[in-house]
């Protein structure tokens, strides 16, 4: 229920950054970077109590991700309830700074502090996610993908990569982790970095969980590709990584994570769409680590865009469609073991 | 709805006296007779009615929490420090956490005691005096709850606090050096902390848009559910008949009258609006409830036959404060954007 006169807009709400990577892939020196360089901007942090950090700032709060289940029999509406708390407080003193960035530890799974945005509505109303942005070691983020499943989530989960420590590896290594990591997550933004270096404006103000720019759906490296099929979503085991290659880049499929694009130019029913989606991430939300979607329904002459973390969805009429525009349906679906055939059935099922 | 109810209603708006606050009213207390409004930072300001003004800077930054007792209104901020200022707006230190972390609860309890919490840490400081003002090592006892604290109650007897955290909430005893608090367990988020004035009742304010309750002498459930958004403002009516609550666009009342509390009853529902209701503050005498809206709107609702009188009419932020003088003549309000007023009901 939204109370609409009373409503923030979404201008006016302070943005979060949300910062994370495997331990020592170099948050730290980003966010030393963020906060050091003179664009004027003053910026809130909240830092994880155990951090290294030795940042000069008296906005820096120590937070102790704490996670619990909220208590509404879904199993994964996790929330991290130091941050309800912290930005809470933290809004007495709007004025006070321009944005927030949250630093999570290395093995935090980014899902938790996103549901919090949605789940909480004091939160919501006052702040806004604004991208979900993951420092990958070059060296090590192979290895890491290997043994460590919190590593493969900060990818699955990402707005912004940024691949550091390139200057460690040789170009071969490097367009090896790149093809690894658009293995498991081919929709976000992709740089490469030696010490964090990045124009900031690749980082902040990102606005990926504004409903208004949900535009990323195309595959960023798979642009003039080829690979303009129906969906790639792959519903056959895959025993272990492969690569193949498309146009010279490699090409790995994540034996666990993977990616289901889908899209149509047939109009959707919404009263078959809405049911389908819903059951959907109530049965499948633990393994759905995101999902998004541009789409277009029979008798409505408005865009739908909505997203999803798990099983919490968000979804509004965002604009008309244009004269000129091709009303297409698409809706991409980025998580773990994904029922591809199921997934791609169950949407063909609800085109009017 | 709204709009005929400003026009037809029995109105004691024209009592008002504005108040520049100059900053966001986050809370409101009464010291006697002088009114407390709880800036979001830094400041508290006092005010007599038609009388002075005085800003009090008490914090070196955002004030988090805050409770009042009639002499004097203890105040936490995200400095670390823990704050009593009386009305003659003289401000005492009363505690500094040690790691300087954000100290956003507070309670005081019988016999001048005061709790506040910082992370997991809960502390006590039984009638804390000013050769006590140097630190928590003097005379405070500390808890470490299982979670972050999410509220502090104290039992009206026995000096017992009640602690909520994650998945339920504790009862200690801080005189009971090494005795295992007791432990009351609900899944979920517990936020908020309150004890029915007869000590029968713990009901907390969850995460979960609802409240939780245990009656404390059978640990018996008591689920209170039916909210639109997060009940964040809570008060006993006089003598602890109903517990009234926000969170909802119209005033929803729990009856507590009988031994059972509100097991198997439904609440009472009064004061519809198409807002919702933000904060509320209880008439220290009478079954009287006043209740302010998201949209600005400020009503004083009488508990028996639902009888509405308009305080304050819709502006344009949330009402933040609402606060009853001990006698019960003068209510103040607050706003989001700095408005504020005391209302005299003499």
């Amino acid at each position: 229920m939204s109370d609409a006169k009373t409503a923030t807009p979404q201008a006016d709400k302070v943005p979060v950054t949300v910062l994370t990577g495997y331990l020592g892939a170099g948050k730290t020196t980003l966010l030393n970077r963020i906060l050091s360089e003179p664009h004027g901007k003053k910026y809130a942090v909240i830092v994880n109590e155990f951090g290294e950090i030795g940042i000069d700032n008296d906005l820096v709060v120590g937070a102790d991700e704490e996670v619990f289940e909220m208590n509404n029999g879904c199993i994964c509406c996790t929330v991290r309830g130091d941050l309800v708390r912290i930005l809470d407080g933290l809004m007495r003193r709007k004025g006070k700074f321009d944005a927030i960035i949250v630093e999570t530890t290395g093995l935090a799974d980014p899902a938790p502090v996103a549901q919090t945005f949605f789940i909480d509505e004091n939160v919501g109303r006052k702040t806004r996610l604004d991208a979900v942005v993951t420092v990958a070691d070059a060296r090590w983020l192979k290895d890491r993908l290997k043994d460590a499943p919190e590593a493969k989530n900060q990818i699955a989960f990402a707005d912004v990569i940024l691949i550091n420590k390139t200057d460690l590896v040789s170009p071969e290594e490097l367009s090896d982790v790149e093809a690894r990591i658009r293995g498991i997550n081919p929709y976000a933004k992709l740089h490469k970095t030696e010490r964090a270096q990045i124009a900031l404006s690749e980082v902040l103000g990102r606005n990926a969980f504004d409903l208004d720019r949900i535009l990323d759906l195309e595959p960023e490296f798979l642009e003039g590709d080829g690979h303009d099929q129906e969906h790639h979503g792959h519903d056959h085991h895959h025993d272990h990584q492969h690569a193949h290659h498309h146009g010279g880049l490699k090409h790995y499929h994540d034996e666990d994570m993977q990616s289901i694009s889908l899209k149509t130019d047939k109009p959707l029913d919404a009263d078959k769409f809405f049911p389908w989606v819903q059951d959907l991430v109530q049965k499948e939300g633990p393994s759905i680590l995101r999902c998004k979607g541009i789409l277009s329904f029979k008798g409505d002459d408005a865009r739908f865009v909505f997203q999803g973390v798990h099983m919490i969805l968000d979804g509004d009429h965002q604009r008309p469609w244009n004269q000129d525009e091709k009303r297409q349906s698409r809706i991409v679906f980025i998580g773990r073991n994904l029922p591809g055939k199921m997934i791609t059935e169950g949407f063909e099922s609800c085109l009017a | 709805m709204t709009d005929t109810r400003s026009s037809d209603t029995v109105s004691v708006v024209d009592r008002t006296q504005a108040i520049d606050a100059g900053g966001a009213v986050i809370g409101g207390h009464y010291l006697g007779r002088i009114a407390v409004f709880v800036l979001g930072e830094e400041v508290l300001l006092l005010a007599e009615h038609k009388g002075e003004q005085r800003r009090v800077a008490v914090h070196g930054g955002a004030i988090l929490a805050t409770a009042a007792d009639g002499a004097r209104i203890v105040s936490a901020g995200d400095d670390g420090k823990l704050i009593a200022t009386d009305s003659a707006g003289e401000p005492r230190l009363l505690a500094t956490d040690p790691k300087h972390r954000w100290i956003d609860h507070v309670a005081l309890g019988p016999d001048g005691a005061v709790a506040w919490s910082a992370g997991k840490s809960a502390f006590v400081l039984p009638n804390p005096s000013p050769s006590r003002s140097r630190g928590k090592e003097e005379g405070a006892r500390e808890f470490q709850a299982p979670s972050t604290v999410g509220g502090l109650a104290f039992l009206p007897k026995g000096f017992r606090l009640a602690i909520a955290h994650y998945n339920g909430a504790s009862l200690w005893f801080p005189n009971a050096a090494g005795a295992e608090p007791e432990r009351l367990e609900w899944k979920g988020s517990h936020l908020g902390a309150t004890v029915s004035p007869d000590g029968r009742f713990l009901v907390t304010t969850m995460q979960e848009l609802m409240l939780h309750g245990w009656r404390l002498t059978d640990r018996q459930h008591m689920r209170m559910s039916g909210y639109a958004a997060r009940v964040t403002s809570v008060g006993w009516t006089q003598g602890g008949r109903w517990l009234a609550t926000s969170g909802a666009t119209q005033l929803i009342l729990w009856p507590f009258q009988s031994k059972d509390g509100p097991m198997g009853k439904q609440p009472r529902l009064l004061a519809p609006s198409e807002h919702r209701i933000a904060v509320i503050a209880c008439h220290p005498k009478q079954d009287i409830v006043a209740a302010g809206y998201s949209d600005g709107l400020v009503l004083l609702v009488r508990v028996e036959d639902g009888a509405e009188i308009l305080a304050k009419k819709p502006g344009d932020t949330p009402v933040t404060a609402l606060a009853w003088s001990g006698d019960g003549l003068l209510l103040t309000w607050g706003t989001e954007s700095g408005e504020a007023g005391i209302i005299d009901l003499a």
